[in-house]
């Protein structure tokens, strides 16, 4: 049977909350059922119209002023309604956290970014998640809510494969917190992508501590080469403690694109997603070296 | 399924609707309210042509479900003129040949909007970023970054 996206024929039960207490409840009382969050919906009503996902209770939590919030005191503190664009337009997000705020220029278009939220695309838990590689090369982390109680996963942690995650019946993602940033850091994000407004073949975040010539410290992650993102932990283990010089970041670059298992899919192939790896991890070392005020 | 009452503006206009919750917005628009410029294109988020302004910034209404409007401010493409005096972007694709089957136009115009309140003198890299989500089939573009471009600090009033 041909697929219609101009309606949506499944019929749910729709709750739109005033309060995080309501949410909980909600959550609470309808754990054993198909229960979905309702944020942006650029993912969930997709899915819901094409592949037939059956949700029963829909929350929507766009309207809760208290997940609608940025703090950004120390680090970054985001609520789970913030849309993505208001994200990208803070300047501290500019400056401090240049890979988030190229992963997220990166996503679909802006009527897309004024829907969707960081946690949506955390919890939709796609490979080629744009906003999740910066996310684990910054060691963020997600606070988890429920009634019995809260505790907080980091983003690394929480994602385990296609789609799947951690979070259990009950539980709604309330924010996701990015640590305060060393101003010896430099970071960066990179993508391939069949035209711009697309899916990812390949993405790629770096964050890296700089002292004076070494790199003390490093994350190198990359989406859409494995059923989750993934860190490129033995090209990290090159670089950490290391001079950094041209020569070394081409052999990281080379160690990095041995590492990942990419797949062939409709987006791209192995061979090219291991390819174009080995160029982007290069590429992508060095801008977030100069910008730890590295050089080369 | 229930049917809930809605209250929302759309145009400047108040409106009191009855919808299922798993009602789209794109279909409340064009078949109850009967404003057919907003355009159902591929229904997954990929096209543009289904854009609408919600509380002033643009939206997909294919992805929208029309219970989640409820209390907040739609402007579609018949909002913008100003009764028989055209929007200046509207008059823009027209005087620019960017408008060719129209299909997309109602999307694109009110994207532009969006672009040139928030970035009244774009260069055309950043009207062409801005713009990406929404497909043309006909022109090129090129006379629709034109058109965009030749509206550029005119929109003070809008």
């Amino acid at each position: 049977m041909p697929t219609n996206t101009k309606i949506l024929t499944q019929e749910f039960e729709y709750f739109a909350p005033k309060t995080l207490e309501e949410v909980l409840d909600l959550l609470d009382r309808y754990k054993d059922k198909n229960t979905k969050i309702l944020a942006g919906g650029t993912d969930l009503l997709v899915k819901m119209k094409t592949i037939d996902l059956k949700v029963d209770y829909l929350i929507n939590i766009k309207d809760i002023s208290e997940l609608n919030f940025i703090n950004t005191d120390e680090g970054l503190k985001i609520g789970a309604a913030v849309p993505l664009s208001h994200i990208e337009k803070i300047e501290k997000v500019k400056t401090k956290y240049p890979a988030l705020y190229e992963g997220i220029k990166s996503m679909a278009a802006i009527a897309i970014r004024n829907m969707g939220t960081i946690p949506g695309n955390i919890c939709n838990a796609s490979p080629a998640g744009d906003t999740v590689p910066p996310l684990i090369a910054y060691g963020a982390e997600v606070k988890l809510v429920s009634r019995r109680g809260e505790r907080t996963v980091l983003v690394e942690d929480f994602i385990t494969g296609v789609g799947e995650t951690i979070i259990k019946a009950g539980e709604l993602v309330t924010q996701v917190n990015i640590p305060e940033i060393n101003k010896n850091s430099g970071s960066a994000f990179s993508k391939k992508s069949r035209v711009k407004a697309d899916i990812a073949k390949i993405n790629l975040a770096i964050w890296l501590e700089r002292e004076g010539n070494l790199c003390k410290d490093c994350k190198i992650v990359l989406g859409s080469v494995f059923t989750k993102v993934v860190r490129a932990k033995k090209a990290e283990d090159l670089l950490k403690g290391q001079a950094v010089n041209t020569d070394l970041i081409i052999e990281i670059a080379k160690k990095a694109s041995e590492e990942i298992k990419p797949i062939d899919d409709v987006r791209s192939t192995a061979e090219y997603r291991t390819d174009i790896a080995k160029v982007m991890v290069e590429d992508t070392i060095k801008i977030a070296w100069e910008r730890a005020g590295g050089e080369l | 399924m229930k049917k809930v009452e809605i209250e929302f503006t759309i145009n400047d206009k108040k409106r009191k609707l009855s919808v299922k919750p798993n009602d789209l917005l794109i279909n409340i628009i064009r078949n109850d309210l009967y404003l057919t410029g907003s355009k159902y294109g591929c229904g997954i988020g990929e096209c543009g042509t289904c854009t609408v302004l919600l509380n002033s910034e643009p939206v997909l209404s294919c992805l929208t479900l029309a219970i989640t409007v409820d209390g907040k401010e739609i402007t579609t493409i018949e909002g913008l003129d100003r009764g028989d005096e055209l929007h200046p972007l509207q008059k823009a694709f027209l005087k620019n040949g960017a408008v060719q089957c129209g299909f997309c136009t109602p999307g694109m115009i009110l994207t532009a909007t969006a672009l040139l309140k928030e970035n009244p003198n774009p260069t055309e890299d950043e009207i062409r970023e801005y713009m990406r989500g929404n497909l043309c089939r006909c022109t090129g573009y090129n006379q629709i970054i034109t058109a965009i471009k030749s509206c550029e600090n005119k929109l003070k009033t809008s």
